[in-house]
């Protein structure tokens, strides 16, 4: 195989999907945990897209987004990178701060204060974490996470980090989507799993996919 | 005048008074050749430096064989290779954090290999906006041969 998912099947797909359930069902216990109400996920679309269709569903490549990254290392390196709308993002800091943070007009990184900033990064903190125990629950590696990085930009810009590593070995990137509600709205998170070069077929074979 | 978009991994070329565009570059490198006496353009949007030890079938991801391309499709509308000159845009560091140094260097890297590859074919470049944490949105006018460069947060400018 030359690793690519350019063209998995839908068998394997599957698998993938598994984690996204798992994951989806650890990150809704883990928040309603943290801030005490009850949050339910629905069913997460799990899909390879190419690079260029990926930045379409997300709008355009030139729709403000953020981004938070956090790096996978231990059996497996690499990132899992999440991305939400920006009126997503200050909704996630109105529940994380259970108070009301309104869309400001215009955003960039340096628009946002500290205090949204680190709760919107914890939140990442949990759904990425959710995510990453899905995958070590289902393959037996053990993967740490690290402090998550914020960046507020242009989507393109943001999701070029993983075209590129995904552009080592094909076209296609593996993307999830889940959306998240409470009771009084749903909002979406969108989630990147990005293995290094070498930690893919770690990943492949500890899945127990073939291609 | 078109607007001419040109994607991720991709190339494409133009002449007066069409202009070429590719959005929300990250890490990615837009590279802008121009032919100053016949107004043609090329615009190639790279992933990734060198083409070896990939087993990628897309010439357009690559600076090295991106730029031939680009190279050889302007000479398509005439463009003439010794009349071109560059400007390049992009090669953000997009999360600042000091974790994995090597993958998110990346955008470094394709700058100095388009750099690299430009000097290597003489063709010299004339202006350059790279680095820093941002995105950037560009634009090449054929009539002028001008860059524009869109960003969130830090302004806009003409290269």
């Amino acid at each position: 195989m030359d690793g690519s998912l350019d063209n998995v099947d839908s068998r394997n797909l599957d698998i993938f999907k598994e984690i996204g359930n798992i994951g989806a069902g650890n990150a809704a216990t883990a928040l309603a945990n943290m801030f005490n109400k009850q949050i339910i996920t629905g069913v997460p679309d799990v899909r390879i897209v190419p690079f260029n269709d990926i930045i379409n569903i997300m709008d355009g490549p030139e729709n403000v987004v953020a981004g938070v990254l956090v790096d996978m290392s231990g059996d497996l390196n690499g990132f899992i990178l999440m991305v939400v709308g920006i009126k997503d993002a200050y909704e996630m800091i109105s529940i994380a701060l259970d108070e009301d943070r309104p869309v400001p007009a215009s955003f960039y990184h340096d628009s946002m204060s500290e205090l949204d900033q680190s709760a919107l990064s914890e939140i990442a903190n949990i759904l990425t974490g959710a995510y990453l125990s899905a995958i070590c629950t289902l393959t037996g590696l053990n993967i740490t996470p690290s402090v998550p990085q914020l960046a507020i930009d242009m989507v393109g810009a943001i999701i070029s980090i993983v075209a590129i590593e995904y552009g080592k070995i094909g076209d296609s990137v593996l993307f999830l989507k889940t959306n998240f509600s409470d009771i009084k709205k749903t909002l979406s998170g969108h989630f990147f799993l990005i293995p290094d070069y070498a930690s893919y077929k770690i990943l492949i074979d500890s899945l127990g996919m073939t291609f | 005048m078109a607007v001419i978009l040109v994607g991720m991994a991709d190339l494409d070329v133009a002449a007066n008074p069409d202009t070429l565009t590719t959005l929300g570059l990250g890490s990615c490198v837009g590279v802008a050749l121009y032919d100053t006496s016949r107004l043609i353009g090329g615009l190639a949007h790279i992933m990734l430096p060198y083409s070896n030890g990939y087993s990628g079938h897309n010439r357009a991801k690559f600076a090295d064989t991106a730029i031939i391309d680009l190279i050889n499709k302007m000479g398509s509308l005439g463009a003439k290779r010794t009349a071109l000159v560059a400007k390049l845009a992009g090669g953000s560091h997009m999360f600042s954090g000091t974790a994995s140094v090597n993958v998110l260097k990346i955008g470094e890297k394709n700058i100095s290999a388009c750099v690299q590859i430009l000097n290597f074919l003489k063709i010299p470049i004339l202006s350059n906006d790279t680095g820093g944490h941002h995105g950037r949105t560009i634009e090449l006018f054929t009539a002028t041969g001008a860059l524009k460069i869109k960003t969130v947060g830090h302004g806009e400018i003409i290269i």
